[in-house]
């Protein structure tokens, strides 16, 4: 039992691998970058990848080093994520399990909201939010973190709900257990393979969401790069310059991949009965 | 109350569900009489078994004995003192003194607390509360003895549920329910659950800590022969309420209410001789809703011996003799029997 579990796990391994990887290049790009992110260089507009240059993914249409700016822009994306999603959990959770465990009148309350904010596509409400506050990073964050409210809230009403029902929840209550006791040791920590599955997703979701925001030109304002930012930019050259697209959504790609497998690996490593499966 | 004998004495209980109806503005379209009127006493180290089909209120009648389910009517008193008066503080101090074994030896266990931890929670809770004085090391000790005398070996601490049987998850259950030192145990349907011949272990495994421990037990069950080796007095429920009550053995020699005699001839005999000449009453019907508004007799529509007055007027439970009661008009005549 030396060696913690998540490292036995090969999905959750090559996950936290990937997120690794781009959390090192957030803290390289801090420090050094190959190129000045947004200094443009008019004499090398839509270079192709080559290693005499230096420019190792090329230059996009203002001369711009793609490599630098995929590298700025991971730590927007990655910041973004996690915060959105911090802050659409911690609120959601608490409302689903409020709900869930009270059950009657505020059960019916807080999830007829959470219904009400379901019932806009999320990309719409996030346009919707950001619309209201604003364009810039912190309000990009409450955007995100909006629109998962309500999927947090479900998902932990519906997980309580089901969990409350339990024999073991009597037996707690039985052997002198009060409400919070209950909810935290025995409620909570049953639920956590779902929200942790859903917070996994939404790491994700919220790099698509924020590449769709900037992508739409509500998010993150170029100079400032971000990946979706990039990827809107090199719509109108990517015929002839690929590399502007491909790089930004590779890294995309990657990243909303890292996420994937780690929450895979975590439910598999968080859930004691399928621990000894594999 | 004046009884020290008497250990649990239940008066008149009812609980009623309500139906809702509507989506916004919750209706009451009824109740469900789970449990209408249910009175019994339970005697220090006696084993009381309480008997009916599904959905007739035993389990029920049990958590609202243990005062998880709210009950509309009617009072328990464990020990002579009245447990809905209690404040939740000392609730809490009472529940140590009678403590349950579930039905569902799967779901009563918390998948993710290993078998060692979930035997010593309730003393790690009454520790936390400073309601008991005991030491971690006391603890482990403690939860260690408990599993060895419930048949587990100590060195299963660390597994989690998922890695027992059903008869050894069982066992966690009942050392969970032992480890506060209760003087009741209230046993929810313990076998039912089980294997025929996990049944029996488990069923020895109750008598032989009965015996030791001298705990007295309520003892919930639909199978006939469990109750008859396990109990030394049985409560027959039908529809919410107790039909009759007898030392086990009158009971099965002599039932008589009618709805105890159709339920007693249809136990499955071992010997396909005595099986074949025996009368079996076979009732009609079913068991009306618990919904239902009603008068009379709970049982007059499914009794083969069903009289006029048990359509308007319904049988209060009364003595045929000190060992024996029963609520049915067929016996209410002057000159009881002795």
């Amino acid at each position: 039992m030396e060696k913690p579990r998540i490292l036995k796990n090969g999905i959750a391994v090559t996950g936290l691998v990937i997120i690794l990887f781009y959390i090192i290049m957030i803290i390289v790009s801090v420090f050094w970058l190959p190129f000045d992110s947004s200094a443009m260089d008019v004499k090398h507009v839509l270079e192709s990848p080559s290693f005499k240059t230096g420019h190792l993914f090329g230059t996009d249409e203002f001369g711009r080093d793609v490599l630098s700016r995929i590298m700025k822009g991971s730590s927007v994306s990655l910041i973004i994520s996690i915060s959105a999603t911090a802050f659409g959990a911690l609120i959601g959770i608490l409302m689903g399990i409020w709900a869930g465990f009270l059950g009657g009148r505020w059960d019916n309350f807080i999830m007829r909201i959470a219904d009400i904010m379901f019932s806009f596509p999320s990309l719409l409400l996030a346009i919707f939010i950001m619309a209201v506050l604003g364009e810039n990073t912190y309000n990009v964050i409450i955007a995100v973190g909006i629109v998962y409210i309500p999927q947090f809230a479900r998902i932990s009403r519906g997980a309580i709900i089901s969990l409350k029902s339990n024999e073991f929840v009597r037996a707690a209550r039985s052997n002198g257990a009060g409400d919070s006791y209950i909810l935290f040791r025995h409620l909570l920590p049953n639920s956590m393979p779902p929200i942790i599955v859903q917070i996994s997703l939404s790491l994700s979701v919220a790099i698509l969401l924020e590449s769709s925001l900037s992508f739409l030109g509500l998010g993150i304002q170029p100079p400032e790069p971000s990946w979706g930012n990039m990827l809107s930019g090199a719509r109108k050259v990517m015929m002839i310059a690929p590399w502007t697209a491909i790089y930004p959504g590779l890294a995309i790609v990657t990243l909303v991949l890292g996420f994937n497998l780690l929450g895979d690996g975590l439910r598999d490593v968080l859930d004691p009965r399928l621990r000894n499966v594999r | 109350m004046g009884n020290p004998d008497i250990l649990l004495d239940v008066k008149d209980l009812k609980v009623h569900f309500p139906i809702e109806k509507g989506i916004l503005l919750k209706k009451n379209a009824g109740w469900i009489r789970a449990v209408d009127g249910v009175s019994f006493s339970v005697r220090k180290g006696e084993s009381l078994g309480l008997v009916g089909e599904s959905g007739c209120g035993k389990s029920t009648t049990a958590m609202a004995v243990a005062q998880l389910e709210a009950a509309t009517a009617g009072k328990v008193f464990f020990e002579g003192r009245d447990l809905s008066l209690l404040s939740s503080e000392e609730l809490r101090r009472a529940r140590m003194n009678f403590q349950i074994v579930f039905q569902d030896p799967y779901s009563s266990l918390n998948p993710r607390m290993r078998a060692g931890d979930l035997i010593a929670e309730p003393l790690r809770i009454y520790a936390g509360k400073k309601i008991i004085s005991i030491s971690e090391n006391d603890i482990q000790k403690k939860t260690a003895s408990l599993m060895d005398r419930c048949g587990l070996s100590p060195s299963f601490a660390d597994r989690y549920p998922h890695e027992f049987s059903g008869g050894q998850r069982q066992r966690i259950g009942i050392a969970r329910a032992l480890s506060l030192g209760p003087k009741l145990i209230l046993a929810d349907e313990p076998v039912s659950a089980l294997d025929v011949s996990i049944q029996s272990q488990i069923l020895n495994l109750l008598k032989d800590l009965q015996q030791e421990l001298d705990l007295t037990f309520l003892f919930i069950a639909h199978d006939l022969a469990v109750v008859e080796y396990f109990c030394s007095r049985i409560a027959v429920m039908y529809l919410g309420q107790i039909v009759e009550t007898a030392d086990s053995q009158t009971l099965y020699q002599q039932p008589m209410h009618p709805y105890t005699r159709a339920l007693l001839s249809a136990v499955p005999l071992p010997d396909p001789k005595s099986a074949r000449t025996r009368k079996r009453i076979i009732l009609k019907g079913d068991v009306p809703s618990p919904s239902a508004v009603r008068s009379g007799c709970p049982f007059m529509e499914r009794c083969p011996d069903v009289m006029e007055r048990c359509r308007v007027e319904a049988p209060v439970l009364s003595d045929l003799n000190e060992k024996h009661q029963v609520a049915c008009f067929l016996y209410d005549s002057p000159s009881k029997q002795i």
